[in-house]
């Protein structure tokens, strides 16, 4: 299984296609820095079936975005983070 | 006659993922303490900078949104928004941080034949 | 870097003057710090100086002259309001020399 990260807002929507096509079922995608703007819940965006979509805290703190997520959509702490690379096979930045 | 330009900053990135929104506002301010009549224009993902409740603390940088806050204090408030830009993001003129004003495509393009200055960031 | 020695401690200062900790700021700090200009502070410089601490909480910067007459003019009324006013409490450079006085970090786009 692979781990994702994505740091750029859905505006960059040429690297948020290839993230989305490069995603498989059992995928992680963690969305950090300009990336929590994915998670918007008014501006929802399909995620491929069967991968876990979460956002870094801080990042989402950062924007003022706490209370504007998408319900679907988790958040990780740092600690997390460096777990969740010890836990996939492949790390790959979407940046 | 007068000496003062009419300078427009043109902001639109959102406000922690790179220095371009700082840099848009430290501009503005600092056109601002020269006495010069400043307004400023968040488009695309610039709209994101005037949400409220940002705390940036555990990315270790400065509040954008405190900042941006006392931009009355510098006699800025001719303070623009793309309305497809908020729209499209699912946020209206309730999530913004400061009174701002509302303008259309063909608004925008007749806001930059107005000033003398234009700025992007 | 230079030190204010305050009573038995010694508070680490910049090259310019201002706190390197703003957390070590008290009112003692700034009597101490003005004491070296030479200045006493008075009722009407203290009210400027919880301005400023004011401004700085909310707006996270410490302000140039222009917002600090601003600010002045909008709480403490207009005759107060004035760049003359402020440079007679705080000579030369009214917005560096309160901000230092008050604890702030040196003010942004001051010129």
């Amino acid at each position: 299984m692979t781990l994702h990260t994505l740091n750029r807002a859905p505006s960059d929507t040429a690297l948020l296609t290839d993230c989305l096509r490069a995603c498989s079922s059992g995928d992680t995608l963690l969305l950090i820095e300009d990336g929590v703007y994915c998670a918007l819940a008014e501006q929802p965006i399909a995620w491929p079936a069967g991968v876990n979509v979460c956002a870094l805290t801080a990042d989402v703190a950062a924007r003022g975005l706490d209370s504007r997520l998408a319900s679907s959509i988790s958040q990780v702490d740092d600690a997390d983070f460096v777990q969740l690379c010890c836990e996939h096979a492949r790390v790959i930045s979407w940046y | 006659m007068s000496t003062s330009k009419r300078f427009l900053v043109i902001s639109r990135r959102p406000p922690y993922g790179s220095s371009h929104a700082r840099d848009a506002l430290d501009t503005a301010l600092t056109t601002a303490v020269f006495e010069q009549p400043v307004s400023m224009l968040f488009l695309d993902d610039g709209v994101y900078q005037l949400l409220q409740a940002q705390q940036p603390a555990g990315i270790q940088q400065k509040n954008l949104g405190a900042t941006l806050s006392a931009l009355p204090m510098y006699d800025i408030d001719q303070l623009y928004v793309c309305d497809s830009a908020l729209r499209s993001r699912g946020l209206s003129l309730d999530d913004c941080l400061l009174p701002v004003q509302l303008l259309d495509g063909n608004a925008i393009a007749q806001l930059i034949r107005n000033h003398d200055v234009v700025l992007s960031f | 870097m230079t030190h204010l020695q305050l009573n038995d401690h010694s508070i680490e200062l910049d090259n310019e003057g201002y706190l390197r900790d703003l957390s070590q700021w008290s009112p003692q700090v700034a009597e101490a710090l003005a004491a070296e200009i030479p200045l006493q502070l008075s009722d009407a410089h203290w009210e400027i100086l919880y301005l400023l601490r004011d401004f700085y909480q909310r707006f996270e910067h410490a302000p140039a002259m222009r917002p600090l007459v601003k600010a002045v003019s909008l709480n403490l009324g207009p005759e107060k309001g004035r760049s003359i006013y402020l440079l007679k409490l705080f000579p030369d450079s009214p917005a560096k020399l309160a901000a230092r006085l008050a604890g702030l970090p040196k003010p942004t786009n001051c010129l």
